[in-house]
């Protein structure tokens, strides 16, 4: 099990725009260098990249929610 | 009078000064991020509207609009960004029996709408640039563009703020362009319209302030020029435009009183053009609001644009008519973000260590922030306004040399360095350039 943490403070998204899919699912594979979120830091949306392979197991921040640096927001299993 | 000011950051601050000159209150509201902000220890009232992120705070319109009530406000002043330029807010602030300082919603829609701006000024008898209406598919696109001419540009209807954008040189571009703009346009804004343009080479970007009351007046404040721009945000305005010419000058500050007194226009606002280097000159779009760089045409007129929309709003007539306001001088306004113009601009969040601001003749600024605030990664970047004034563009120029070698910000990023450099270049200094000048200096 690896935390995937943000490497920013700002708001959290889950989705590249309001309308469309999330990038990844809770329970989907993942591999490294794959875009797995969006974090807006004064207006600039910055894709967040997972460093790990593995599964979603679980989003532990929602989509619309704030993030500090550092802070937990993806658990990856069998990375 | 008491107003609720639905924004954050120097412009509510902007406001609340503009609030106490006229004898009225203000009332502030703050997200989370914001409680020990200047702007709301400085305002007569505070409320609280919700957590840090934008969408649900500032951009929260049941959270503005109960804090309007609650407080006890009979106007809402929406600055820029945000909600003002939102016309269902501007339409339930008046259901609400509140006045909103601003157009009416019916006007706000009309101009927000880039398709209904553009036939609008048409009408208007406002020149637009040559393009077309919806373009379907690559067929229809090509028969079009041959009417329009190349280069020409293929843009979203739903796009703005320069997104949705893309160039296209010449035919053999055309039909895989129009494919990948009408996929983007799809995923980015859920709508795949497009429409061509004719592409204006080495265009100023000028815009012409003005104001509307209830009684029938409508006039212009002059012009800006706010051609320094990078990726579509400006870096620097100025009042007037640099070698406009008075014939120039004439015809696109009447054509955009034409505009706003076709429109029904109420309160202040802005047509924006495209100024073609034969002095042509092509609308854009009207912005229904207050503008970031109102404080140039402040400097240069003498007229307080925040006041007179209050007395707009609150029914009175304009407090001067055309005849009254001159030119004077030049002025220049350097907008200094929290961004690293040495790291590909990317913004920097933090805490404002230091925050030494310049003063002496001539410079005003406007900054909604004290040293020891945090620069919080929720909103826009922007740190301050530098408003230079001189008797002329030189002299105005000097002075901003002169503001940013004593301005002193430290513990975040910011664009000072290379607004230094830009004051520092001859084509700047020498006279006006065109919208693609810095991001060809900057390569």
């Amino acid at each position: 099990m690896t935390t995937i943490k943000a490497t920013m403070p700002g708001v959290f998204y889950r989705r590249p725009s309001p309308e469309a899919d999330p990038y990844v699912a809770e329970g989907a594979a993942i591999s490294e260098g794959q875009t797995i979120a969006l974090i807006e830091v004064m207006k600039t949306f910055n894709e967040v990249k997972s460093e790990v392979s593995g599964t979603v197991t679980k989003f532990l921040i929602d989509d619309g929610d704030e993030v500090s640096m550092g802070q937990d927001i993806i658990e990856v299993d069998g990375a | 009078m008491r107003v609720l000011v639905a924004n954050r950051g120097e412009i509510a601050l902007r406001i609340i000064r503009a609030c106490h000159e006229a004898g009225a209150e203000a009332v502030a509201v703050y997200s989370d991020a914001d409680k020990d902000s200047r702007w709301v220890q400085l305002a007569d009232a505070a409320e609280h509207i919700g957590k840090s992120a934008a969408a649900k705070s500032y951009l929260n319109a049941d959270a503005v609009l109960a804090a309007a009530k609650a407080s006890g406000a009979d106007a809402v002043h929406p600055g820029y960004g945000f909600l003002s330029e939102n016309a269902g807010f501007a339409r339930r602030v008046r259901q609400e029996g509140l006045i909103f300082v601003g157009p009416p919603a019916e006007v706000i829609e009309k101009m927000g709408d880039k398709a209904t701006a553009r036939r609008t000024a048409v009408e208007a008898g406002v020149p637009v640039v040559p393009g077309s209406g919806p373009v379907t598919d690559a067929g229809e696109a090509e028969t079009v563009a041959a009417d329009i001419g190349f280069p020409l540009l293929v843009k979203a209807s739903a796009g703005g703020g320069g997104r949705g954008i893309r160039p296209v040189h010449d035919a053999s571009e055309l039909a895989e362009v129009f494919a990948t703009a009408k996929a983007e346009a799809t995923a980015a804004f859920g709508d795949g319209t497009l429409y061509l343009e004719r592409m204006v080479a080495e265009a100023r970007h000028i815009e012409v302030q003005v104001l509307a009351d209830d009684h029938g007046n409508v006039v212009h404040v002059y012009e800006r020029d706010c051609s320094v721009q990078r990726r579509r945000q400006k870096l620097i305005e100025e009042a007037p435009a640099a070698e406009l010419g008075d014939d120039v000058r004439a015809a696109i500050t009447s054509a955009s009183v034409r505009l706003a007194e076709y429109v029904g226009y109420r309160n202040a606002g802005t047509v924006e053009f495209l100024l073609a280097p034969d002095g042509e000159f092509y609308f854009m779009e009207m912005n229904t609001r207050i503008q970031v760089e109102h404080p140039v045409t402040e400097v240069v007129t003498g007229v307080d644009l925040l006041a007179e929309q209050l007395r707009i709003a609150a029914g009175e007539p304009l407090s001067f008519s055309q005849g009254d306001i001159a030119l004077e001088g030049a002025a220049v306004e350097l907008r200094i973000n929290a961004e690293d113009p040495g790291n590909n601009f990317v913004p920097t969040p933090g805490e404002l260590a230091r925050f030494d601001l310049p003063g002496g003749p001539g410079i005003r600024v406007d900054s909604g922030f004290v040293a020891g605030d945090r620069i919080s990664p929720f909103y826009d970047s922007m740190l301050a306004k530098l408003i230079c004034w001189g008797a002329d563009r030189q002299q105005a120029l000097a002075r901003a040399r002169q503001a940013l070698a004593e301005l002193r910000i430290e513990g975040v990023s910011s664009t000072a360095s290379l607004h230094g450099e830009l004051l520092g270049d001859p084509e700047l200094a020498g006279g006006p350039v065109h919208t693609r000048w810095l991001e060809g200096r900057l390569g």
